[in-house]
């Protein structure tokens, strides 16, 4: 009675295979990953020590650290985040909780879909056409990292946007029938509810703008420079483009340099990567409906 | 405030419409302030809207129209200087799914207070005495004092229901409106609501909808018989259910229709 008949033994074959099928696709996908990694660290965890943290590139950048670069680069992602997470946010509260639905709000959001296609060159020469010259503001840490930050909106945006949609509408009718204005409803329920997906478009954000080189390159970040930057309005060094010089534009170049140089700039993101996936964790542990 | 009728609401021929699909007709009716009154009704026969209609919750969708006058404590609410905040304020609603913010349970209850001002300059001890004030009210303080930090919806659905009652109370709304407050409980939360709306009953002048006939004769003053969006019958729960005027209502209340 409970034997198992020719077309249940079928579905578990068929399923069986789906299965392994699947799942070898995710071993692929996992394979590139772990090659990368390893050369990386085989090739260049020679030359990271701590004296290439922290010690300025010498003899025509084929020795000593490379200092300058990753702090530039910490520079150039922090003053990104602070401009296009606020923004970013901001239009996002914008378009999900105010904006009326209609023909309008659409554009805009099949605008803002269409601005993350946008490649990063295109990006670096409204950079230079908008911060660089209009604004005055120079080839600076400031004109580069308003590129990257205008980069980055849309994957900001859309984020916020759906983890704000991910919100129970049940709870701001709660809110709103008791009196509550909409800011009063994002405030204290939308958004510390929303907070968790927000953070992993900061974390998209800081992997894609600590990589970018193109848009860096003409709006604020130098092959070499002797000093360190004094303020936002001085240019910088940036590990991705560092990466791309000693590889490249150096003769002589000690082979494991820019395995180094790279190995330095994964590990910086996969930091910066974690804090946030900490505070996510934290704060998801803390939600629960 | 309260010189005129002294009704908790009264209509004058309230006509309601979703886009052309009218909802409501002529719908003339006075609750009495201090009891508890029931609607009854088919499915679809406007029930919800016209609670819906009392704290304007309807007019959110844009498309509903209406006419006629709706007025509490002898305020017309649709009136131009009347602040919308104010009647949310002064007329709490209960719906039948337990929507409790995803916050602790003394956020929960303080989160209208708040939202109304009164929280900012309150003392924690203040807040306090608010929060337990609340839940004894709807007879929840002794479950729930000990874990008042506790995430609200972590509780039973009963108790996510007086707790949604709970947090209207600290703003002292006027008027109690519930829409089928326990349709998702149990026979025995039904009851324990039950229970709290005679502890509420004085204190407020409470509207509820429901499609239990019993609990429509257990827990209400007066009855409302509402038929394809219009008023049939309103008189004494007791003179409703044992000797109804009209057809429609007998028909309904003994189960011939939906
Ligand atoms: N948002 C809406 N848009 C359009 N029509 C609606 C809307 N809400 C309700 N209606 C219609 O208005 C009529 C009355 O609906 P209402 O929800 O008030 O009935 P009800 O008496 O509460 O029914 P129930 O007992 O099922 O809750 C129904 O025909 C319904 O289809
Ligand atoms: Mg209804």
């Amino acid at each position: 009675m409970f034997d198992a008949t020719e077309l249940n033994q079928k579905n578990e074959r068929v399923e069986k295979l789906f299965r392994a099928g699947f799942g070898l696709m995710t071993v692929m996908l996992i394979i590139p990953v772990l090659i990368i990694l390893t050369t990386l660290v085989v090739k260049g965890g020679s030359v990271v020590n701590f004296d290439f943290l922290f010690q300025s590139p010498t003899n025509g950048m084929t020795a000593g650290g490379i200092f300058p670069a990753l702090l530039g680069t910490v520079w150039l992602v922090l003053v990104a985040l602070l401009i296009s997470v606020p923004l970013g946010v901001a239009a996002a509260v914008y378009l999900s909780e105010y904006a009326p639905e209609n023909w309008f709000t659409r554009v805009i959001n099949l605008a803002i879909i269409n601005l993350a296609g946008v490649p990063s060159i295109v990006h670096a020469l409204f950079g230079v056409g908008a911060f660089v010259l209009f604004f005055g503001f120079g080839t600076s840490i400031l004109a580069a990292s308003l590129t990257l930050a205008i980069m980055t909106l849309p994957l900001i945006i859309v984020a916020t946007r759906e983890s704000l949609q991910a919100v129970p509408y049940a709870f701001r009718e709660a809110c709103w029938n008791m009196g509550a204005t909409r800011w009063q409803t994002i405030r204290r329920v939308v958004l510390p509810n929303a907070i968790s997906g927000i953070l992993t478009g900061v974390i998209l954000e800081v992997s894609r703008t600590s990589g970018e080189t193109a848009p860096i390159m003409f709006t604020g970040a130098a092959f070499f420079l002797p000093l360190l930057p004094q303020s936002v309005f001085d240019q910088t060094m940036a590990l991705s483009l560092h990466l791309f010089v000693v590889s490249t534009q150096v003769p002589d170049m000690p082979e494991a340099v820019p395995y180094g140089v790279a190995l330095v700039l994964i590990c910086l993101v996969l930091l910066m990567n974690s804090l946030s996936i900490a505070l996510r964790v934290y704060l998801r542990g803390r939600k629960k409906w | 405030m309260d010189s005129g009728s002294g009704m908790a609401i009264s209509t004058t021929d309230l006509n309601l419409w979703y886009g052309t699909f009218q909802a409501l007709f002529d719908v003339n009716l006075e609750v009495k302030p201090g009891i508890i009154t029931a609607m009854i009704g088919p499915s679809g026969c406007g029930k919800s809207t016209f609670l819906r209609s009392v704290n304007r919750i309807n007019e959110r969708l844009g498309y509903v129209r209406i006419t006629g006058e709706i007025n509490v404590y002898d305020r017309n609410i649709y009136g131009e200087d009347v602040e919308l905040v104010q009647v949310r304020k002064q007329v709490g609603m209960v719906f039948q799914r337990p929507n409790p913010l995803p916050i602790s349970i003394r956020d929960n209850v303080l989160f209208g207070y708040q939202i109304h001002g009164q929280g900012k300059t309150a003392s924690k001890s203040d807040q306090d005495d608010v929060v337990e004030d609340a839940l004894r009210q709807v007879l929840l303080w002794d479950q729930v004092k000990d874990r008042l930090n506790a995430k609200a919806t972590g509780l039973s659905l009963e108790q996510q229901q007086k707790l949604c009652i709970a947090r209207l109370l600290p703003v002292k709304p006027r008027v109690l409106l519930m829409d089928e407050p326990c349709s998702a409980l149990d026979p025995k939360g039904t009851e324990a609501v039950e229970e709290l709306l005679w502890e509420l009953r004085g204190k407020y002048s409470i509207l509820i909808v429901t499609h239990n006939m019993a609990q429509a004769r257990r827990a209400s003053d007066e009855c409302i018989f509402m038929l394809l969006g219009k008023v049939v019958e309103h008189t004494e729960t007791e003179t409703m259910f044992v000797t109804p005027k009209f057809e429609e209502t007998e028909n309904y209340i003994e189960g011939r229709y939906g």
